[in-house]
């Protein structure tokens, strides 16, 4: 990637002089009661400008560009188009405009076709017929294909995407956004992505990128503006700062590094799994083939994988939550498990945290320490001939709450009310904090802010030097890459061969997330499908 | 022979109301609501229906009342349940036993009297046909305004670009509101038209099919259309199948227990119930894959603004 000499300058309004910017919040100001998502933002977008938009979970990334885009009406504050003050009134009239938005939980409709999909994102005056000509050619012209009378639910997530990106496009947008797009990518995916990002940027657009993301973002982008709190803290070239000093704009102080205790050792396997095999619960669920894996205490095993490969049914496998007719196949602590259920896995010493926070892994209406009942009433001495020891419950929460710093308004309050970071902790505490033999973890930073994410992966570090097994399944890399010290890749329900950390470049697991083998023969074929 | 085309026309006047509310409640449903109050849309519907017809002498006056009512009650379902986000199965049994107890009050002056009921159809010659004669060209409008709903519901629903935005408000009300569709005036717009739906076939009972009113004459037809939606797995066409076979077996189970079949009358009166939940598990069974009910069906929607 080249960089452009004008674009080495971080200040853009000195170099468009002359010029009005594409788009311009003055001010941009939105309250919720007493809250304040967005405190007096301003932002230049210009054309031919990839802009990078960066911040923590509830920095105001998200309620800035509902505003930009027309679904929210801003308190205060204005939004200018090509020089000209704007009052949206919605979705349609930003389109109309020529402001498209690709969002980060897609807004499409599973059970409708990819192209009743794209009609519903555009303004229906054309026929539908005309319009699935035009949807075929723009997703040729652009290299993303796409059938359009498949029904979403039958893609992948990467599919999905594309039909997102198609729909934009086919408005011809002058301005595009995009929330978070490589967040549920394999790298050879965001790869591709990103030579669309460019040609859409030569051909004279400005796209708004939204992403945490840092590395891509210094690749990718022209111009960051970074907001922290509701309030912009800086816009920068993000070419000349690096992945750190970016990182600390964002959070507004040194981030703690992750770092491995010495004198890890790997003990016995405590966590085996033999040929596991199981056929999906759901209509569209993904089938389980022929897993095996050995866990040692002591180890951290990383599960990478596009979502949906899988992963999802592994944990439920793992748990108990869905039995399996042979007890061999899962071998917790020596003992053959497949059978047992949730309650009884525990009481052999494994502990579990799913992906979910609210609902899977907490009741959100319940206090806290209701939910530390809830996994820790088989083994924790939470519970005396039957009736709940509210102390010792609510001592979990105490301690979880010390040791992990969690944050919340009162002692105990409901698992609803804290924040996505602050309930992640409490949950990987309140396992943690039970001395698991083996602990499987799914997910365990996703949505949670920097500060947070690295206090959960010291944890899961030091489980693992006290002489825990560790599973952690995770679609971010770099997660990976820092904690885990081997990682397999799942795909279709199968799991690779686990590789050693060092040995797991991006290009291999890249390779591995998209299906296919590392062997040299086969890989040629798979990466033209 | 002639036995034959009665049975036929009992089927077609049994069936007609069922076909009505089902329509109805099929695209309340396709927009992501569940309404339950069909019963009680239905009963008030008949009581204004029959209210209607007396006072002005005119079956089709009698039918606007049916219509009227039936709607009006739908917007106390759509004030509470859309407005106000209150549970929508509480709600829908909420207006059913409101409708049952407003009809009784409003038809109370109305019981034992009696009107002359719609008119059939008379083309002469096509109507003397033997057998089909009278089935085709000799129905009253309520069974042809039935059958042109149906089709034109269809034709909606698969055809038209509203069609497709009311259906994806019922697959996912937070990608229809992000894209900028009003999910709640568009819900709103479904559920009055279920209750005008609704009205429309309380009011065929006693200005069509018995030529008098009496309180709670409905009998539980609002329920079955609500069974036969979800039997149908909100498909049209289905709905259709399910509508005349439940009829079909209702009438045909009449004539067995007059011919004094040997089996007791109540699995006789249970059968129309049971035989159209088979058929309409064995049809749904046949699907290709995918999610059959509206994926957002009976949740709340509250945007954000």
């Amino acid at each position: 990637m080249q960089a452009h000499q004008r674009m080495l300058d971080p200040t853009p309004n000195g170099l468009h002089s002359g010029e009005s910017p594409l788009l311009q919040t003055l001010g941009l100001t939105k309250r919720y009661g007493d809250f304040l998502a967005n405190d007096s933002i301003d932002i230049d977008i210009w054309p031919k400008e990839i802009h990078a938009l960066l911040g923590e979970n509830g920095a105001g990334k998200s309620t800035l560009v509902k505003a930009i885009y027309g679904l929210i009406q801003p308190s205060a504050g204005e939004i200018r188009w090509q020089g000209e003050r704007i009052v949206l009134s919605g979705p349609s009239e930003a389109r109309s405009r020529g402001i498209g938005m690709v969002f980060q939980h897609f807004s499409l409709f599973d059970n409708l076709t990819v192209a009743e999909n794209v009609a519903l994102g555009l303004d229906g005056k054309e026929s539908f017929k005309d319009m699935s000509a035009r949807l075929e050619q723009v997703s040729k012209t652009y290299g993303l294909p796409l059938d359009p009378r498949r029904e979403v639910w039958q893609l992948s997530v990467g599919e999905r995407q594309r039909i997102e990106i198609v729909r934009a496009l086919m408005q011809d947008p002058k301005f595009l956004i995009l929330d978070e797009p490589t967040a549920v990518l394999t790298p050879q995916e965001a790869d591709q992505l990103f030579i669309v990002l460019e040609r859409l940027k030569a051909e004279g657009r400005a796209i708004l990128y939204i992403s945490h993301k840092l590395e891509e973002v210094k690749r990718l982008c022209d111009t960051a503006t970074i907001l922290r709190g509701g309030k912009k803290v800086e816009t920068c070239n993000p070419r000349l700062e690096t992945a750190a000093s970016l990182a600390r704009m964002m959070v507004g102080g040194e981030i703690k590094e992750v770092k491995a205790p010495a004198g890890r050792q790997t003990t016995v396997p405590r966590l085996v799994v033999n040929d596991l095999s199981l056929a999906p619960s759901e209509a569209h669920g993904v089938r389980l083939e022929h897993i095996s894996f050995e866990l040692k205490g002591g180890e951290i095993l990383g599960i990478a994988g596009v979502a949906g490969n899988g992963q999802d049914e592994l944990f439920a496998a793992l748990s108990g939550e869905r039995l399996s007719r042979d007890p061999g196949t899962v071998v917790i602590e020596g003992i053959a498990a497949g059978h047992l259920s949730i309650t009884q896995r525990r009481k052999l010493g494994a502990a579990f945290v799913p992906e979910e926070r609210l609902g899977h892994g907490t009741a959100p209406r319940m206090r806290l320490s209701e939910n530390a009942l809830l996994t820790g009433h088989a083994a924790s001495g939470m519970v005396r001939r039957g009736f709940i020891d509210t102390a010792a419950t609510l001592k979990t929460v105490d301690r979880a709450t010390e040791t992990f710093d969690v944050r919340k308004a009162k002692r105990d309050p409901e698992a609803a009310s804290l924040s996505g970071g602050n309930l992640q902790k409490f949950i990987v505490g309140r396992e943690i904090l039970r001395n698991p033999a083996v602990l499987v973890v799914s997910q365990p930073t996703w949505g949670v802010d920097a500060g947070a994410a690295a206090v959960i992966r010291q944890a899961l570090l030091d489980l693992a030097t006290a002489g825990a097994a560790v599973l952690v399944t995770s679609q971010d890399l770099d997660e990976l890459a820092e904690i885990a010290d081997r990682i397999a890749v799942m795909f279709h329900g199968r799991l690779s061969a686990p590789l050693a950390t060092s040995e797991a470049t991006r290009e291999k697991l890249g390779l591995l997330m998209g299906g296919s083998s590392l062997e040299p023969k086969e890989a040629a074929h798979a990466v033209g499908a | 022979m002639e036995l034959v085309e009665a049975i036929i026309l009992a089927v077609l006047a049994a069936s007609t109301p069922l076909l009505i509310a089902a329509t109805g409640e099929l695209v309340t449903e396709r927009s992501g609501v569940l309404n339950l109050g069909v019963e009680g849309m239905m009963i008030v519907g008949a009581a204004c229906g029959f209210a209607g017809a007396w006072l002005t002498g005119s079956i089709l006056i009698g039918a606007l009342f049916g219509i009227v009512a039936g709607t009006l009650m739908s917007l106390v379902f759509a004030l509470m349940a859309l407005g106000l986000a209150v549970n929508q199965v509480a709600t829908g049994l909420a207006l059913t036993i409101l409708g049952i107890g407003l009809s009784g009050l409003i038809g109370a002056g109305f019981v034992g009297e009696r009107i002359t009921p719609a008119v059939h159809l008379y083309i002469p010659g096509l109507t003397d046909m033997p057998l089909i004669g009278r089935v085709l060209f000799g129905e009253d409008g309520f069974v042809y305004f039935s059958i042109a709903l149906i089709i034109g519901v269809w034709w909606f629903l698969y055809r038209t670009r509203a069609g497709l935005i009311l259906r994806a408000c019922g697959d996912n009300h937070v990608s229809a509101h992000a894209l900028g569709y009003p999910v709640l005036r568009i819900r709103t717009f479904s559920v009055m038209f279920g209750g005008a739906c609704a009205g429309l076939a309380g009011a065929y009972l006693p200005l069509a099919y018995t030529p008098f009113f009496i309180p709670g004459m409905t009998a539980g037809r609002g329920w079955i259309a609500l069974a036969l939606v979800v039997f149908a797995s909100w498909r049209p066409g289905r709905l259709v199948v399910g509508a005349y076979l439940f009829g079909a077996v209702t009438i045909l189970q009449l004539h067995a227990q007059g011919w004094g079949v040997g089996i007791p009358s109540q699995f006789m009166s249970a059968l129309p119930y049971l035989a159209t939940v088979i058929v309409l598990v064995l049809l749904s069974r046949a699907r290709t894959g995918g999610s059959t009910a509206p994926a957002a069906l009976g949740t709340v929607f509250v945007p954000d603004r």
